[in-house]
């Protein structure tokens, strides 16, 4: 019998700038990364809302990385640096709600960090074949499609 | 603005205990600028109830819901399809918001999920100061703008306790080290203005019926209330006459 190997489902938030530049540098390198990571593009990882890495994981993901510039080179400032407060905020939430704060890590590179990237995308992937799949994938819950559904009945009611 | 922070997801967990279908209301006004229960905060406690509750092998049916105020019933009422449908509803309202919901929809089981804390300002991002006490009686002209009731924890009004503490050159008050004493304040302000001697005038103790201390209070502007009318049935309504059947 064939033992399946679990392969984990990785969204990565990568800053323009730097993290997905780096992404296709590694790609132009022919440096091979995991194909378990996904990316989303964000203008600055200053955009991070951890109610989007709180989504991500409800929608099934097993984890998440956050990519941005080097400390003391976001193209914005300091964008990256709110990023990496929010990341810790989200480790919290994910402690109150019962998952493992590791499926959420931030990480920073440059642009010309190709190899960097793919090596920060196999770190998570290990790190996340080693804790699992997320334990909101077995069963007794709702569907990804239902879960759009109720992300759908978020709103804004009475607005002057 | 009135300051609130979000209870422990736990507490809101047992809370919600024996109800499956759960709304969170977040509110948009005062809480939405403390980040406490605004439109976001409603979205990021509703998915992390649903993952919580499912990991817990209770899942629960939680979406969110934001108006613009809670504590005015036109706000509520735009709700009211949504109450309806739940089996508890969770305010992200100040205590006032959670009363209003509670008061408006009397067969709602309507819970709270912010500790409200009290009447301040963002001193900086992320930091948030207690500044007015609502006492009714306001002195902060006698007391050149700093007030002694919020921010003096003995809410002397005859300058400073003996307690101050002088720490890095600064008058910190002696139950926190991080705190201002409110009377080494004021007396800065009143030498800055050179008026100095304004503070050697005694107060008197303060009546405290206009505080809390006189029970629940209200305000009443007869030039504002509109008519009340007796409809057939019997209720009292206010409105305009002339749209009345």
């Amino acid at each position: 019998m064939v033992e399946e190997v679990f392969e984990p489902e990785i969204v990565a938030f990568c800053c323009h700038y730097c993290a997905y530049g780096a992404a296709d540098l590694a790609g132009n390198l022919r440096i091979q990364y995991p194909a378990n990571v996904k990316i989303v593009r964000l203008p600055c990882t200053g955009k991070l809302d951890v109610l989007l890495v709180l989504e991500a994981l409800e929608a099934g993901a097993d984890g998440v990385m956050v990519a941005g510039c080097l400390e003391g080179d976001c193209h914005f400032r300091e964008g990256n640096l709110n990023a990496k407060r929010r990341v810790a905020y989200a480790r919290h939430l994910l402690q109150q709600i019962g998952l493992e704060a590791e499926r959420v890590e931030m990480f920073t590179l440059s642009s010309a960090m190709g190899r960097q990237f793919a090596e920060a995308a196999t770190e998570m992937t290990e790190r996340i074949r080693t804790l699992g799949p997320s334990p909101l994938k077995s069963g007794n819950g709702f569907s990804r499609e239902e879960v759009k559904d109720d992300r759908r009945r978020t709103e804004t009611a009475g607005r002057d | 603005m009135i300051v609130a922070e979000q209870k422990p997801l736990e507490e809101i967990k047992a809370m919600l205990n024996g109800a499956h279908k759960v709304l969170v209301v977040g509110c948009g006004t005062c809480v939405t600028v403390c980040f406490a229960g605004g439109a976001r905060e409603a979205a990021i406690l509703a998915a992390s109830l649903r993952m919580a509750t499912r990991l817990d092998g209770d899942p629960k049916e939680v979406s969110d819901v934001t108006v613009q105020r809670q504590c005015e019933w036109e706000y509520l009422d735009a709700i009211r399809d949504r109450i309806g449908e739940v089996d508890a509803v969770l305010s992200l309202g100040c205590g006032v918001g959670v009363q209003a919901l509670a008061e408006r929809f009397p067969e709602a089981r309507v819970l709270p999920g912010l500790n409200t804390l009290f009447m301040g300002l963002p001193l900086e991002p992320g930091v948030w100061a207690e500044r007015c006490a609502g006492c009714g009686d306001c002195i902060l002209d006698e007391t050149f703008g700093i007030c002694p009731i919020a921010r003096c924890a003995k809410q002397l009004l005859n300058g400073p306790c003996g307690g101050v503490q002088i720490v890095d050159g600064r008058a910190r008050c002696e139950l926190s080290q991080e705190t201002d004493c409110a009377w080494a304040l004021i007396v800065e302000r009143a030498m800055r203005a050179g008026q100095l001697e304004k503070l050697l005038q005694i107060r008197a103790p303060k009546n405290w019926a206009t505080a809390r201390d006189g029970g629940q209070r209200k305000v009443v502007r007869e030039d504002l209330r509109l008519p009340v009318h007796r409809t057939d049935d019997g209720r009292e309504t206010t409105g305009d006459v002339s749209a009345l059947p």
